[in-house]
């Protein structure tokens, strides 16, 4: 196996996602509507409640609409993330993965090529979000702009290799509405995505607590400073290691000697 | 954290040279102070004991003599602008909060409105050269950039008075929206602007007829009606924009001074009460009364940039180049 046959099943996959996403208008559409409904919608409605204060990377007073927006790169990445997750389990079922798995070439590898093939599609409609979001009179400087795509990569490999993991553990397509319930909403609504950690103290600390280890949380600060152009150094090792974790858990999960899918009786 | 915006400063500082290279002065009328702060940066650099309660503030027009009213102590004080040494105190009358200087910064007018008076002062002698009876509770005061007319505008009165520079006397009033607070001229002296804090609207009033042309509403999503309270007013040379900072609503309006449409509102800190341009027009700094900081605007973007914690009751703001 040389480098060609790396480049080769890498494009391959990611291809095929990218094509499976542009061919699912719907997907691309639904992906879009979700973050804009909370854009236009809740932003509009919590206006005046989210309170004055000045917190880094904002260096004045900011409506409650551009703070979110970050944390609504964040959503889309985690729905994402997760929507990877379960077209895992979808393959699964119809016996693609199977054909993929046999590639000769290293597990991890396939597994990493899949995880950056939904990365792509994430980092696509995060940056259809911010254009709109743009036309919404919610600015960052340009350089933001640019400075965000390292930032997306990383928190969408993180949030990905998370779909991985589960997707290791969920046998069949139903159980995904518990990845729902369990994993998308408690991972979301207990981050700094909706609320900054200031304001969440005040109500609870143990809240506080909860959403300052969410890896989540720290992905949307990555997301939010290098939006601004600045680097929010523990929110880049956290996201980091987060995701170190996640992806070697997700490499076990799916080794067919060790992982889940022994443990569970499924098809890999 | 890395911050790329000091690169940036540095690449503007090196490609305008001195184009950032101005002083804001801000009062603190509760730590009876003068904060300096330094726009490049974005930060205070210090702060000087002034006097007790400074509010009112102005430059000379050779920027080389500051004007701080200390209310409290009723006067004005005179200051170095470059080392703040305290060069002398002017007889402003009863606790003075606003005041004016004509074009050539030999004359100040000053409200005083316990009395509702406004106190002519002869600078060069330090004297006060007329009291004119004026409505009740003066506030805003403003002198035309021809030097025709000093304008006062009685809070209670609802009226703005027309003063003759030359006669020292009232030649004319127009009565305006409840509680009118400041005033303002455009460049060519041709228009004259009133805020009225009540009635939360901007009025436009020809010079010539001292007749209203314009009443100007300020309607800010999410922003109840009675917190949108009027009050500071700036208008650039050109006569392209104006600037209305609207108290309790946190935000400032900037007006078209073409159409007198509102074209937007820019979000600063609570109780935005005083604004200041930096001399070149591309910046606008406001003074935000409750949250205890100055915002920084950027005129060519139309947005604010950054918001600096600057004392206590920060209240007037001048610009020295």
């Amino acid at each position: 196996m040389n480098i060609v046959h790396y480049w080769r099943a890498l494009w391959g996959i990611v291809w095929r996602e990218l094509f499976r996403f542009v061919t699912q208008r719907e997907r691309f559409v639904s992906a879009l509507v979700r973050p804009l409904v909370w854009l236009f919608v809740f932003a509009a409605g919590f206006r005046a409640a989210l309170g004055l204060a000045i917190t880094p990377p904002y260096e004045t007073y900011i409506l409650y609409e551009v703070y979110i927006t970050p944390g609504l790169c964040g959503m889309i990445q985690l729905f994402n993330g997760m929507q990877s997750s379960l077209s895992m389990v979808y393959d699964r079922e119809m016996g693609s993965m199977r054909v993929l798995m046999v590639c000769p070439l290293p597990r991890w590898f396939l597994l990493f090529s899949k995880l950056l093939a939904g990365v792509g599609v994430s980092v696509l409609q995060v940056y259809v979000f911010l254009v709109i979001a743009w036309f919404y009179d919610i600015k960052a400087p340009w350089l933001g702009y640019a400075w965000v795509l390292p930032a997306l990569l990383l928190s969408g490999l993180m949030l990905g290799a998370l779909g991985l993991l589960l997707s290791s553990f969920i046998k069949q397509l139903e159980n995904f509405a518990g990845v729902m319930n369990f994993v998308i909403f408690p991972m979301f609504f207990m981050s700094t995505a909706l609320y900054p950690l200031w304001k969440m103290k005040e109500s609870s600390a143990f809240l506080y607590d909860l959403a300052q280890y969410n890896p989540f949380s720290q992905a949307v600060e990555l997301i939010r400073f290098a939006l601004y152009g600045q680097l929010n150094q523990h929110a880049l090792f956290y996201t980091l290691a987060a995701f170190i974790v996640f992806m070697a858990a997700a490499i076990i999960g799916y080794n067919p000697s060790k992982g889940m899918m022994v443990k569970k009786g499924g098809s890999g | 954290m890395i911050k790329s915006r000091y690169l940036k400063v540095l690449l503007v500082s090196m490609l305008s040279g001195t184009a950032y290279a101005e002083s804001v002065f801000v009062t603190l009328e509760k730590d009876n102070a003068l904060g300096i702060v330094e726009p490049v940066e974005g930060k205070l650099i210090k702060t000087v004991p002034i006097g007790v309660r400074p509010r009112g503030i102005a430059l000379s027009p050779d920027n080389k003599v500051l004007y701080i009213a200390t209310s409290d102590e009723n006067t004005i004080k005179m200051f170095d602008a470059e080392t703040f040494k305290e060069l002398g105190k002017l007889p402003s009358g009863d606790d003075p909060e606003t005041f004016a200087l004509n074009p050539k910064g030999d004359r100040m007018y000053v409200s005083n409105e316990d009395d509702s008076m406004v106190t002519v002062i002869d600078i060069a002698r330090k004297k006060a050269v007329k009291q004119i009876k004026v409505g009740v509770e003066p506030e805003g005061i403003t002198v035309s950039p021809d030097n025709s007319w000093v304008i006062s505008a009685s809070e209670t009165t609802n009226m703005v008075h027309w003063i003759d520079t030359k006669t020292n006397a009232i030649a004319d009033n127009t009565l305006v929206d409840p509680r009118p607070r400041a005033v303002m001229f455009t460049a060519d002296s041709q228009q004259l602007w009133v805020t009225s804090e009540m009635a939360g609207t901007l009025t436009i009033i020809d010079a010539k007829t001292k007749q209203i042309t314009k009443n100007i509403n300020f309607a800010v999503q999410g922003v109840t009606p009675e917190k949108i309270q009027p009050v500071g007013i700036v208008i650039d040379k050109d006569r392209k924009r104006g600037y209305v900072a609207l108290g309790p609503a946190n935000r400032v309006a900037v007006v078209n001074a073409q159409t007198f449409e509102v074209e937007r509102y820019l979000l600063v800190g609570q109780r935005v009460w005083n604004l200041a341009f930096s001399p070149d027009q591309k910046r606008l700094y406001t003074t935000n009364g409750i949250s205890n900081d100055l915002s920084i605007i950027d005129l060519d973007s139309q947005t604010v940039t950054k918001s600096i914690g600057v004392g206590t009751y920060p209240w007037g703001v001048a610009v020295k180049p």
